[in-house]
């Protein structure tokens, strides 16, 4: 496990974990350059440092996990095309009217399987994330997406989403084109696709905005990411009238993994590497890529007809009320 | 629409000019509240209560389509007597254990009190000019009408009959949008009514949404847009994101009548803007030429 973040940023939560880590790479630098044996020195800060992630990592509270879910350098849907597929082959624009670069989608592999991948980009510098709208989609996006599902369907290919949006983009533009006609389109049509559909909220479910390419046969989530019905802030602004109660909404709101596998909306939690993907990303791709090969042969089994009633009763049981 | 005189209050004491005897059973409400009068919250006009009611709830000044709960919406648009809730015994259960300002296990119990229905939705079988049809009409006065599990599973219910009994569906929305109190069991309701969608599709059943001031959110961005024909009311407020948020993100001002059903025509995402007095007749042509 590499100890050092190449990263400037830094979690507030995490500020005695950084310190710790700079302090080894100076060790460690210093070890390289002079020689010097402090292996039983490094190996005393090294476990430490190992303890210390458990234990911040061990009781990550809603708003923590947000914060980790949206970490600068953790591992975006571009990285887990690398990582896990190969030969991705992409495809661009809707066909209708413009080309979003808040969703990339293709034609990749994935194990022994060949796959469509719809993923869901943010960007990693400033250009980038101008350049995919900081991964909020315009419907376009939503439109792109569907219209290459269609393709996968046609030539019988496994659909895999990776979800990462705060939400989709609430914009002139974005409504008077229909936004919520194309997510309510893609759900329709998600739910009754002739192929199997992998889905992994990959960091932010954020609400409708990530349902748009989330509704699939099996659902799953890294550990830290979150997915729920409006993000923390939205949630705040409206039910505690200020902006400022985001920690409490991400309480509230049941924001995590395990809250979303409790309630059925998920079926699997896909661990992050000790201290989030973003400390091991090769890890975290591997894991990914096995969740994906492992459920494709799964449902590669099923008939089509199976597949697709098996989808809307995995929806049908979602939701708890009471009878009187 | 022609506009009724009965505007001054020695003339608004007699019978307005149309009449919806038909359609409302004016004697049948017992909710009125206090005050006979009240003003029109578009032209600010004094409105005699009984002829507003008669008058389907739109403003005789200046035709302004006022919000209607979820039974009156029902008996506006039913044949008199004709229409039969069903499933009223479905409850929201609290089980993220909510508390933001107030509990929702409260906020629950205070607009149960108020609207005399246990959720933000009513739906069951009635009849439109002599047409049998699953009806769902939206309560705005419970938590906006927002959708969580018990109007998901409503409407998911309605839908699943109006395949099993070969009848069309009518959805009367008016939402704030998916329900934040049950987190992402909320959200999926919009999945899962989708999906019962598709399958009326598949079925070849008739889906009518009818869009209503306001709807947004979770439920435009699921079952309202997926109507085989979609009908919005004049003027109503319809949207994925709602103006406030909008504003907030480009930082300028919206463009007049923006979000309006009658922008929705322009641009494409709605089928008819139709007066409520016409709702019924115009509900029925489309059966007729599309139901089974």
């Amino acid at each position: 496990m590499s100890t050092a973040t190449s990263s400037t940023f830094e979690l507030d939560f995490e500020r005695p974990l950084i310190q710790l880590e700079n302090q080894l790479a100076e060790l460690e630098n210093h070890a390289d350059e002079t020689g010097v044996n402090i292996n039983a020195e490094l190996r005393k800060l090294r476990s430490s440092h190992t303890a210390m992630l458990k234990k911040i990592y061990g009781k990550l509270s809603a708003w923590n996990t947000v914060k980790v879910a949206r970490h600068p350098d953790r591992p975006q849907s571009v990285d887990y095309i690398r990582m896990c597929f190969k030969d991705f082959c992409e495809l661009h624009g809707d066909r209708r009217y413009s080309d979003d670069n808040a969703i990339i989608t293709g034609f990749a592999r994935v194990g022994p399987y060949k796959c469509m991948v719809v993923a869901q980009a943010k960007g990693k510098d400033v250009k980038e994330r101008i350049k995919c709208n900081f991964g909020m989609p315009h419907p376009e996006g939503y439109r792109k997406a569907m219209l290459k599902m269609k393709l996968a369907e046609k030539y019988n290919l496994p659909i895999v989403t990776l979800v990462d949006t705060p939400g989709a983009y609430p914009g002139v533009g974005a409504e008077e084109r229909g936004q919520a006609e194309a997510i309510a389109y893609n759900l329709q049509e998600m739910s009754r696709l002739k192929v199997p559909v992998v889905s992994i909220v990959i960091g932010e479910g954020g609400s409708g905005g990530a349902l748009g390419i989330g509704v699939a046969d099996r659902v799953a989530m890294l550990q830290y990411a979150w997915y729920s019905v409006i993000s923390p802030e939205g949630c705040s602004s409206i039910l505690w009238k200020t902006g400022d109660k985001a920690p409490e909404a991400a309480e509230a709101l049941k924001i995590t993994a395990d809250a979303n596998k409790k309630v059925g909306v998920i079926d699997d939690i896909i661990d992050e590497p000790l201290g989030g993907a973003h400390r091991n990303k090769e890890l975290m791709g591997d894991r990914v890529q096995k969740w994906i090969v492992q459920n494709l042969r799964e449902l590669k089994r099923f008939k089509v007809e199976n597949l697709v009633s098996k989808r809307y009763d995995r929806l049908r049981v979602i939701g708890q009320y009471g009878e009187e | 629409m022609a506009k009724s005189t009965t505007q001054t209050q020695s003339a608004a004491a007699k019978q307005p000019q149309r009449k919806w005897d038909e359609v409302v059973e004016t004697g049948k409400r017992t909710d009125i509240p206090e005050g006979l009068w009240l003003r029109c919250p578009n032209c600010a006009a004094m409105v005699y209560r009984k002829s507003l009611e008669q008058n389907l709830h739109v403003c005789p000044e200046c035709d302004h389509h006022m919000r209607v709960d979820a039974d009156t919406r029902a008996r506006q648009l039913c044949d008199p007597d004709s229409f039969e809730p069903m499933w009223e015994n479905l409850v929201p259960v609290d089980s993220l254990n909510f508390t933001d300002l107030k509990a929702y296990k409260d906020v629950l119990a205070s607009d149960r009190k108020k609207t005399g229905h246990a959720d933000a939705l009513v739906c069951g079988k009635g009849f439109i000019k002599g047409r049998g049809v699953m009806l769902a009409c939206m309560d705005f006065r419970f938590r906006g009408a927002s959708m969580g599990s018990v109007v998901g599973e409503k409407i998911t219910r309605c839908i699943e009959m109006g395949i099993e009994q070969n009848l069309p569906v009518i959805i009367a929305s008016c939402s704030g949008g998916a329900r934040m109190q049950e987190g992402s069991q909320s959200l999926m309701q919009m999945a899962k009514t989708s999906a019962a969608l598709a399958r009326l599709d598949d079925a070849g059943g008739l889906f009518i949404s009818l869009l209503t001031d306001p709807t947004t959110g979770g439920v435009t961005a699921s079952f309202a847009m997926l109507g085989d024909v979609i009908i919005a009311e004049p003027k109503a407020l319809i949207g994925f994101a709602g103006p406030r948020v909008i504003a907030n993100t480009v930082r300028e001002e919206l463009p007049e009548g923006f979000q309006r059903s009658e922008h929705l025509l322009a641009k494409g995402f709605v089928d008819r803007v139709i007066h409520r007095a016409d709702l019924r007749s115009e509900i029925s042509r489309i059966i007729d030429y599309a139901g089974k």
